[in-house]
């Protein structure tokens, strides 16, 4: 009953892979690659993307899941909106943003221009702007699954924890640092990991807002692989994401022991 | 007066969430009930709402819209193939590997994790290559397949979980009334396992009908892309017409957002907070 999955891991996992490893020999693809002034720029977005996105999202959920634990019917009602981004598919979405970024017809600089009389900034024109935009619209896509994580982990925390140190006179700080801090702080980790996996991967978030422009100065390495692979440089395509693995690989065989060690202990 | 300055912070942090998750939706629907003129206006609501962008999707009445139907039809025969086939597959493997304890199960959810772990932008490369080798670019299998390879990963690895805390007794008890494994499988498993079958069988769905990279990777002809690669072929052009896609991208967003609502208890709790407790 297993040979369903092991032919489909075969034949789309293992032999792609493979073929693809097989593609990307030629040290003259890398000689062309590192050459390629747009993979420099790309090289420095990833680390931005990946450092100031994940942390930004993640004290965001962090802060956010220490608001959705009030016990308040309202609060549970808006945790059911608040879920929306994750629920809708991302083209719709990023679509709405990128035309509320347009810098002549856009919801935004019509009410900036409202509000100050001036012309707001050309968003997605500008590389440093689009990128952070891109940022901002992974985030607006990723918080909600974050924070219901740590919220789960939150509610997992026993309540006479917080009884106790409520006795003892501790301020909400204290209790944040004493009792709730430790206990997600191994949820909290793991999480920022898997999420550091996932953002390379993202390539929605910077594909369909700004498609990499202007003048390439937006890519990550995810929309740079599928670039080569739009201009028929399919070996390229394979360098950029082989020069990749030595980054990624720690972090997945970190998961798999995580998660192999979870499994063992039930 | 304490407990009103409490409440009144929490409302303090709950109008900034309200706006941020609301603000992209809102300006879906109020470019889809816009006119184009009143849309490009920046205006916050339109002078005369219509829904007469809708009429022109419906009867595809733009050069963008000639496929609709047929995108529309292929988006959910894609999903729904991968959902069926993500089941079978993942369940069959999940109960080999968790209540048959066969040989080499281990190694085999070791493949699985590796591939979910893996950035799938980073998969769709070599995937593409390969579809190509197997002549099966342009053909809706080639998505169905890449979207099977994807989803299955998590859907062994989540009904594994749920199948190992089955009580163990139920497989002795039908092994001493003479059951053989097939019987145990018919009988015993799959009526247990129905929520957690729902879930996967959901989350594959979704995850196939909502996904973008793969489908414009592999699927480039008018009458075989779903309607996701449709919709970013309204980018083409400056001057494309962004209420009639605004109003095509919120028919394409309703099923998949109900869908998710509707399974939410499943999709949540259960799917996803397994997967990264420490």
């Amino acid at each position: 009953m297993l040979t369903p999955y092991i032919l489909v891991f075969l034949v789309f996992v293992l032999y792609p892979v493979t073929y693809g490893l097989w593609l990307a020999r030629h040290p003259q693809s890398y000689v062309t690659l590192f050459d390629d002034p747009v993979f420099f720029r790309t090289v420095v977005n990833t680390i931005i993307f990946l450092l100031v996105a994940v942390n930004v999202k993640f004290a965001l959920a962090l802060f956010l899941s220490g608001f959705f634990v009030h016990d308040r019917a309202w609060i549970r009602w808006l945790s059911v909106i608040f879920i929306i981004p994750w629920a809708v598919p991302a083209i719709p979405t990023i679509f709405s943003i990128r035309f509320m970024l347009n810098p002549e017809w856009g919801l935004i600089n019509s009410v900036w221009f409202r509000l100050t009389a001036l012309d707001g900034p050309n968003w997605l024109n500008d590389p440093r702007l689009g990128l952070t935009m891109a940022m901002v619209v992974h985030i607006w896509k990723a918080l909600p699954f974050w924070t219901l994580i740590l919220i789960a982990g939150r509610l997992a925390i026993p309540r006479e924890l917080y009884e106790a140190s409520s006795v003892d006179g501790a301020t909400p700080w204290q209790k944040f640092k004493y009792v709730t801090w430790p206990s997600i702080r191994t949820l909290y980790l793991t999480s920022t990991i898997l999420s550091m996996i996932w953002t390379l991967g993202d390539f929605n978030s910077v594909y369909l807002l700004t498609g990499g422009g202007p003048a390439d100065l937006t890519h990550v390495l995810s929309t740079l692989g599928i670039r080569y692979i739009r201009l028929d440089q399919v070996d390229q395509a394979m360098a950029t994401i082989v020069v990749a693995l030595p980054f990624v690989l720690p972090f997945v065989y970190f998961m798999m022991k995580r998660l192999s060690a979870d499994d063992e202990g039930r | 007066m304490n407990k009103f300055v409490r409440e009144a912070k929490l409302w303090l942090i709950a109008i900034p969430i309200l706006l941020w998750t609301l603000l992209p939706i809102y300006h879906i629907f109020l470019f889809s009930i816009s006119t184009k003129d009143s849309a490009f206006s920046g205006a916050l609501w339109p002078d005369k709402p219509t829904l007469r962008n809708f009429g022109t999707v419906f009867r595809q009445e733009h050069f963008y819209l000639h496929h609709f139907w047929e995108q529309i039809w292929n988006s959910l025969w894609i999903a729904v193939a991968t959902g069926l086939l993500t089941l079978a597959i993942a369940t069959c493997a999940a109960f080999a590997i968790s209540r048959l304890k066969v040989k080499g199960g281990r190694a085999v959810m070791n493949a699985a994790l590796f591939t979910y772990f893996i950035p799938a932008a980073f998969l769709a490369v070599p995937m593409y290559k390969a579809m190509g080798t197997y002549g099966l670019l342009n053909n809706r299998w080639s998505l169905v397949l890449a979207m099977v390879t994807l989803a299955s990963p998590y859907a062994i690895w989540v009904l594994k979980q749920a199948s190992d805390k089955l009580p163990w007794e139920l497989d002795e008890a039908a092994r001493i009334d003479g059951a053989t494994p097939l019987q145990l499988f018919r009988l015993v498993y799959l009526p247990l396992m129905m929520p957690s079958l729902v879930a996967i069988g959901t989350y594959a769905l979704l995850l196939a009908w909502n996904e973008y990279l793969y489908a414009f990777l592999l699927l480039s002809h008018e009458n075989t892309i779903p309607l996701a690669v449709g919709l970013g072929h309204f980018l083409a052009s400056d001057d494309s017409p962004w209420e009639l896609l605004m109003a095509t991208a919120l028919i394409y967003a309703l099923p998949p957002a109900a869908i998710y609502y509707a399974f939410r208890r499943y999709m949540v709790g259960g799917l996803t907070v397994g997967a990264v407790k420490g």
